[in-house]
């Protein structure tokens, strides 16, 4: 079978990340799916360190770095420049973490979904402000360590469901995709690339130094968190047409947890209830695929 | 021709003829009419650029930051509130080095909740990087909103063009509209030195360690204090043009003046009435309204002030703990100069409270029969406060 990865890279064989980083494998990806007519926007995160000190880029693309919470903003004013300079082909892509897209960035993102402006947003979620030290963001999944939620005052909120909240902006496109899952990663950013005004993508992205794994355990972790429903992969047309893309095999949420040191102090009883909000979510999601695909 | 129009109108009628290509904004009072008035430009055609109503004035200037490093001139307009929440990225566009022009309408910082003039707003805004110039009245408004585009795209370096609210903001005047061609020959199409293009891919504010910094922050400084010269010839070229002309200062009576007022924006049309009068009475006063406050001026104020014996400064403004912000700026002007003139700092008008030809007089005669400046600001016009409450009446 041939591999739907494109060859051309668009990343140069250096860079900062830490080693098995999950966004460096998101943003390889990513790249070999839009091409080199892009203009990316990176608000303060992770990839702000990884694309390299000036006067160098570890990417082939232009980018501009931006304050953290203006990532959807900065592309709403860059895609408006290009549509005046007569420029309809380029895509702007912002390309943020999960504390710049669910908590500081969500206004602007808001702001800008809602008056549906032409680019693609990609969260790359690591759930937590990894660049600063592992510090909890609402995108912090329940009961993890960070340093901000440490010893007893373990994270006890749910992670914040940032897909749901952009399906509730009636958005264009918006989908989950996982870097153990490159074929489907890669296939949903070439879908989102060919359609016209706001699409989002959440990239689910290991971070073996803030959830305390092993840099070779980054794909298994990121797999196991769509075998467990814990990161269902799915997407959203027009904020009503929901596609699962892959069902479960029935793997407990513990085989997951067990493998991370951020949520080594978790009782059995905890990671039951755990259990309980997985299924509870996962029952939620079906209900809206099987609602609205009319099945 | 002149024509009876609001100063945010001709704000707004500047932004056209400089045809600018990307607008970003959000209401906030006294700035709206400005944006309101761009908006029916856009919605009619008569201005060909993309107006993005966004979230919030952060957004806005963020918006204006893409827009800008893709190369195209833009514009936005706020007060108060708004300035304050754009401070982050007033940082971001003068470290980008984009030329962004914004009309800032002068307006007082809450709490309480006050929409009237005050200058505390856009000078909390000094070290941003921003060139900033005050306007008197509508005319200069218009004139230097057109000024604001071509100094910036020459260095390189972001402008606020500054109205007092209500007193400049919404006040009717007849003001000199010029002809669209006239501004074209004054202002060409905006050349950006760089920008974003995937057929030249370029990485732009990314991280600077510490050996590259400094060096960066250098050629901020350097840019803006070519800014003065920049300024100096922009205004030749406008002159010759528009047949007006505005100085970085402009110095009233000031040459054999034993004391000098010192203004800025509109209180500047009510002190040279003051002025007129006690000059008819004898006195020997001068004025001297500052436009340019960044890059400040610090020459060619030394060479108004320095043959003076005293300086008397009106700040619409004050810095907490210090005072009067054009004051501290001037005292530093004046500080190496041997046997500089005294400086006195007057605090007045805050929120809006009228600044009257009396409280400019009662200013003048407080310095004149002042032999030595006790406080660093004296506060003109405050009323009684008993039990916490403040007494009506004068």
């Amino acid at each position: 079978m041939e591999l739907s990865v494109p060859d051309r890279e668009f990343m140069y064989s250096g860079h900062v990340a830490c080693p098995g980083c999950g966004a460096a494998i998101a943003m390889r990806f990513v790249l070999k799916a839009l091409g080199e007519k892009i203009i990316m926007v990176i608000p303060a995160c992770c990839w702000s360190i990884i694309a390299g000190p000036y006067p160098m880029s570890t990417l082939r693309v232009p980018v501009l770095h931006t304050a953290l919470e203006t990532g959807g903003s900065v592309a709403s004013g860059i895609k408006a420049a290009i549509e005046v300079r007569g420029d309809h082909e380029t895509t702007v892509v912002t390309w943020a973490g999960d504390g710049g897209t669910f908590d500081i960035g969500f206004q602007a993102l808001s702001g800008a979904v809602e008056r549906n402006e032409d680019f693609i947003y990609i969260c790359y979620d690591n759930e937590a402000y990894m660049n600063t030290g592992i510090q909890r963001s609402s995108s912090t999944p329940y009961g993890a360590w960070t340093t901000t939620t440490p010893g007893q005052d373990w994270k006890k909120m749910r992670k914040k469901n940032i897909v749901e909240a952009l399906v509730a902006h009636r958005i264009r496109y918006a989908a989950t995709a996982n870097i153990a899952f490159p074929e489907d990663l890669i296939n949903k950013v070439k879908k989102a690339k060919n359609m016209k005004g706001s699409r989002f993508i959440h990239i689910f992205s290991t971070c073996p130094t803030g959830w305390r794994v092993p840099s070779e355990m980054s794909i298994k972790i990121a797999r196991m968190a769509v075998q467990t429903n814990i990161f269902p992969l799915y997407e959203v047309e027009n904020g009503v047409e929901y596609t699962i893309n892959y069902r479960p095999k029935g793997y407990l949420v513990k085989e997951y947890f067990k493998l991370q040191g951020r949520f080594s102090h978790l009782t059995e009883e905890d990671l039951d209830q755990i259990q309980e909000m997985v299924e509870e979510d996962w029952k939620l999601l079906l209900r809206k695929a099987g609602v609205f695909s009319g099945s | 021709m002149k024509t009876v129009m609001e100063g945010s109108h001709a704000v707004a009628e500047a932004v056209k003829l400089a045809r600018v290509q990307v607008i970003s904004a959000y209401p906030i009072t006294p700035q709206t009419h400005i944006v309101e008035r761009l908006s029916e430009y856009c919605a009619d055609g008569s201005l060909d650029a993309k107006f993005l109503r966004v979230e919030s004035e952060h957004s806005a200037m963020a918006a204006l930051i893409g827009a800008s490093s893709t190369g195209v001139r833009t514009f936005t307009a706020t007060s108060s509130q708004g300035l304050a929440l754009m401070h982050e990225l007033l940082h971001w566009a003068s470290g980008a080095r984009l030329p962004i022009v914004m009309a800032e309408v002068n307006r007082a910082m809450a709490p309480g909740w006050n929409i009237w003039t005050d200058q505390t707003d856009s000078l909390s805004q000094r070290d941003t990087g921003w060139i900033q110039i005050y306007c008197e009245d509508g005319q200069e408004a218009l004139d230097r909103t057109l000024q604001a585009f071509r100094l910036a795209e020459s260095v390189n370096l972001p402008a606020m063009v500054i109205l007092d609210a209500f007193f400049l903001s919404h006040t009717y005047e007849p003001v000199d509209i010029p002809d669209q061609a006239k501004v074209d020959e004054f202002l060409p199409p905006y050349e950006p030195k760089f920008l974003l293009d995937p057929g030249n891919p370029c990485a732009f504010n990314q991280l600077a360690p510490p050996d590259v910094y400094m060096e960066m922050r250098f050629s901020i400084q350097t840019a803006m204090q070519s800014a003065i010269g920049v300024l100096e010839e922009i205004q030749n070229d406008f002159s010759e043009i528009f047949e007006r002309s505005y100085g970085s200062i402009e110095p009233v009576e000031c040459d054999d003046a034993d004391i000098i007022l010192v203004t800025s924006g509109t209180v500047t049309s009510t002190c040279k009435e003051v002025i007129e009068k006690l000059r008819s009475a004898g006195e020997k006063v001068g004025l001297l309204k500052i436009s340019l406050f960044r890059p400040f001026p610090g020459e060619a104020v030394r060479k108004v002030l320095s043959r003076t014996r005293k300086v008397a400064v009106v700040d619409r403004n004050c810095s907490f703990g210090s005072g009067g912000i054009f004051a501290q700026e001037i005292r530093s002007a004046l500080c190496n100069v041997p046997d500089h003139p005294l400086v006195y700092g007057y605090v007045a008008g805050l929120g809006g409270r009228d600044i009257t030809p009396e409280l400019l007089e009662d200013i003048y005669w407080q310095t004149k029969n002042t032999d030595f400046p006790e406080l660093d600001s004296f506060w003109m016009g405050i009323r009684e406060v008993k039990d916490g409450i403040i007494c009506s009446g004068s």
